[in-house]
């Protein structure tokens, strides 16, 4: 063998050792999944005795779906869910681009970079240290507590400082002022040149925030779990929690309990996972 | 019009700022700033009267022995977290970049525990280890029946850190690729012209290259495993004994479910500070040995 054959050899022998370790190790990281997935089709009994099996003893059933649809309201919370999560990544895009536009556009002016350097420095701040003021002020000052509209308002609040910083990014690097200026001469309106020059050209931006954003507050927990109170406007997160609570023991329930809270972003994640990732990794990599 | 009187600067930030900045103002800094008021003050949650009580709260917090209890847990938790996801995430960044089949297909898996909420997953992973484990694990000993590991607090904090690592990994991953694809190939053939093994050439010019990846994951795993609070929540929920409690949740359980507010406002700027400094002095330790190529 020749020195090239022998290199060609080894890179081949480590390519095949590589592989190995990767199956496994997507075998560790789909495992959770594979076990829920191989149980729900199980009667209860089945999963108490052998929940290894691929099918149990009393055969493949799917009466766990509707009976767990039904006691966790599947359709109304996930229609909360829904609600919730769209309106808040909207908005959360909507103000951010504008307010980063303007801090970008006025950067010289201290009261501009001012208002940045907090909302960068706030990232840092973790919910706990804010969960107890919130409730407070909102429930014990203003009583608002309860209400989607509420949470929608935390969401895009929470939210808008990291949003700020990633437009602002964009903004600073890739949009060029000599285009807002041929828009204003040519007779646009700050407003107009944001809304038909800058916004437009946000949208890479723009994919990225949606993508980060709407998967946190798609599953948030605890600041859903502190406003919303009532069970007719739960999210699937606080609904999954309060199903385990009462049906832990029916097994077979709390199984397709979980597929369901599962399935809506795994099936998004099909169709969109080349823009998800790119997303995150853009949003991560900036952040 | 004149555009550089401070009245047009203000009118034009309000129209585009105004409602992100007072968004952000009423969500962020007003109850972060009421919320250091409120450990200064004695307050059950209820009565509009918050008698000022000076450092009582602070003191109280400080004698709070589960409170500290549950803080060694939380860094004991982090320490073995952080070190995992990260060595876990660097191997998989490295493995999905080196050129083997299907990259995208695994990268792609590998994230997927990031898509659902710590809820979801902690009583996914809460069957597996209670169900699924046990029944292995029943099998292996002959038919004998094993406790869940979930049983003993050393078994619970095991769990809770094998959850962890496996939800957090493919999202530090993601950032150790960026890192790898921005250590360009020619530096890593110049190692080798001169000599370098490939392991070499990994620890002397791409690890050196990537250290901004690595703070970045660093400070990202630690300022998320110190207020872990969902998997803590849905997969132990402080069980055995409050033995898997970790310091998140000892701050909700104070505030909330023992209605001591202010008390728990003031465990939660103190988990906040712990977490800050730790945070900062990683960025700070990290970035001073940065290297450009």
């Amino acid at each position: 063998m020749t020195q090239n054959e022998k290199a060609a050899a080894a890179k081949k022998r480590n390519h095949v050792i590589m592989m190995i370790v990767l199956v496994l190790l997507f075998l560790f990281f789909i495992m959770p999944f594979l076990l829920v997935l191989i149980n729900v089709f199980k009667d209860k009994a089945d999963i108490v005795t052998s929940p290894l099996a691929l099918i149990g003893a009393h055969g493949f059933t799917l009466k766990n779906f509707p009976e767990a649809m039904a006691k966790m309201d599947f359709f109304n919370v996930f229609k909360n869910s829904l609600i919730i999560t769209i309106t808040s990544t909207i908005l959360t895009i909507l103000v951010s681009a504008m307010t980063s536009f303007v801090i970008v556009r006025n950067g010289k002016w201290k009261m501009c970079s001012a208002v940045f350097a907090l909302m960068v420095a706030s990232m840092v701040i973790p919910f706990q240290v804010l969960m107890v003021p919130l409730v407070s002020v909102y429930g014990g000052i203003f009583g608002i507590l309860n209400s989607r509209i509420t949470l929608i308002f935390m969401h895009v609040g929470f939210s808008v400082s990291m949003a700020t910083f990633m437009f602002h990014g964009a903004i600073h690097t890739n949009i060029p002022l000599e285009l807002e200026e041929a828009a204003l001469i040519d007779g646009c309106t700050r407003w107009q040149t944001f809304w038909k020059i800058v916004f437009p050209l946000l949208k890479p931006t723009i994919a990225t925030v949606a993508i980060i954003d709407a998967m946190a507050f798609w599953n948030d927990y605890l600041l859903p779990s502190l406003v919303l109170t009532n069970k007719a406007i739960y999210t699937i997160p606080i609904a999954t929690q309060q199903f385990y609570g009462t049906y832990s023991t029916d097994i077979g329930l709390v199984m397709a309990a979980l597929v369901l809270a599962m399935l809506p972003i795994l099936i998004l994640y099909l169709f969109l996972q080349k823009y998800i990732v790119a997303g995150v990794t853009s949003g991560a990599v900036k952040g | 019009m004149k555009r550089n009187t401070l009245s047009y600067k203000v009118r034009q930030y309000l129209m585009f700022g105004g409602v992100g900045t007072a968004l952000f103002c009423a969500v962020v800094i007003v109850p972060f700033i009421y919320g250091i008021y409120l450990t200064f003050t004695s307050w059950d949650g209820v009565s509009p009267h918050k008698p000022f009580v000076g450092l009582a709260n602070y003191a109280a917090a400080f004698a709070d022995h589960d409170y500290w209890l549950a803080m060694g847990r939380t860094v004991i938790y982090s320490v073995f977290a952080v070190v995992l996801i990260n060595v876990l995430a660097f191997a998989m960044a490295y493995l999905v970049t080196s050129g083997v089949k299907g990259q995208n297909f695994f990268r792609a898996g590998f994230f997927i525990p990031n898509l659902i909420g710590g809820i979801v997953l902690g009583y996914v992973w809460k069957f597996v280890f209670n169900r699924a484990f046990v029944a292995i694990g029943t099998a292996l000993a002959g038919g004998e029946q094993v406790p869940s590991l979930l049983a003993s607090p050393k078994g619970a904090m095991f769990c809770l850190i094998l959850a962890s690592v496996w939800q957090y990994a493919g999202y530090m991953m993601l950032i150790y690729v960026a890192g790898f694809m921005s250590v360009s190939d020619s530096l890593k053939e110049a190692a080798m012209i001169d000599g370098c093994t490939p392991a070499q050439a990994m620890r002397n010019v791409t690890i050196p290259l990537m250290r901004s990846s690595f703070v970045q994951c660093i400070f990202l795993s630690i300022t998320r495993c110190f207020v872990v609070y969902d998997v803590n929540l849905s997969l132990t929920k402080g069980d055995p004994y409050g033995q898997s409690i970790m310091a998140a949740m000892h701050v909700y359980n104070t505030a909330f479910t023992y209605k001591n507010y202010d008390m728990g406002q003031a465990e939660a700027l103190i988990l906040f500070v712990v977490c800050a400094v730790i945070g900062i002095t990683q960025v700070m330790v990290g970035k001073k040995g940065e290297v450009e190529a």
